[in-house]
């Protein structure tokens, strides 16, 4: 493989070593700065051609919400660039399925396509993780 | 930090990306390109309208391997390649076209 990019020498030493990564997120996306960490940390580690899991629970599941209107508490909003998710080779997107309903939510409030997990699904996924990182 | 065209002030950070995205216009990207060393030609400008768009629908600025993909989906294979974005932005597309289309540096930038 040859690319004329500054990254080739560092993708070429670690394409032997491909790990799973899930990142969960708990927390609603603002008045804290996880969510936002969180995702510049996913957008980061795309560069490195991992495996990458994103996990949604708790309130974590409010990032997804369509409509997120922050104008009013001075915040940029962000929820746009989990669609860029996927043109970053992340595609798998998981929401836990209690806190989606405890919240009053279904996947057609979601501004990206989800698989929705119920909790031992969820135990047999973060199982199978080499990396577990939660914010 | 910043710099002033007709009367217009833009301000910029230390690396020199403007450091408010709404002040971007036209008269920006000359002077920004300039800076750069790049001479504009309408190849320079798709490159940057395309970054302005992605900007507008994702709220960041894709990182190099995301953009390639993304220019060739979009304006066919012969320019979503690094050769071609190299060609027109020698310093790395990343860098001096998301500085040139007012965008922050790229996350993930490496």
């Amino acid at each position: 493989m040859t690319e004329s990019t500054g990254g080739i020498e560092m993708e070429e030493d670690m394409s032997g070593t491909v790990k799973k990564f899930a990142f969960i997120n708990r927390k609603a996306p603002y008045g804290t700065i996880y969510a936002l960490e969180s995702l510049e940390v996913v957008l980061i580690s795309a560069a490195f051609d991992q495996d990458v899991s994103l996990v949604f629970a708790d309130d974590g599941v409010y990032q997804l919400k369509k409509g997120q209107a922050t104008k009013a508490v001075g915040m940029k909003n962000f929820s746009p660039t989990y669609r860029a998710l996927e043109g970053y080779d992340i595609e798998k997107l998981y929401v836990e399925k209690s806190s989606m309903e405890a919240r009053g939510l279904t996947t057609d409030d979601l501004i990206v396509d989800v698989e929705v997990l119920d909790s031992a699904e969820m135990a047999a996924l973060l199982e199978e993780q080499d990396v577990v990182l939660s914010f | 930090m910043g710099f002033e065209i007709n009367g217009k002030t833009y301000e910029t950070d230390e690396e020199g990306y403007l450091v408010n995205l709404a002040e971007w216009d036209e008269e920006a990207a000359k002077y920004l390109a300039i800076e750069e060393k790049v001479e504009m030609t309408e190849s320079h400008w798709e490159v940057i309208n395309f970054l302005r768009e992605y900007y507008n629908d994702y709220q960041i600025a894709p990182a190099v391997r995301v953009l390639t993909k993304a220019i060739g989906k979009k304006l066919g294979p012969e320019k979503g390649n690094s050769k071609y974005l190299y060609e027109l932005f020698p310093y790395g597309p990343a860098k001096q076209a998301c500085k040139i289309a007012g965008l922050p540096k790229p996350t993930g930038c490496i």
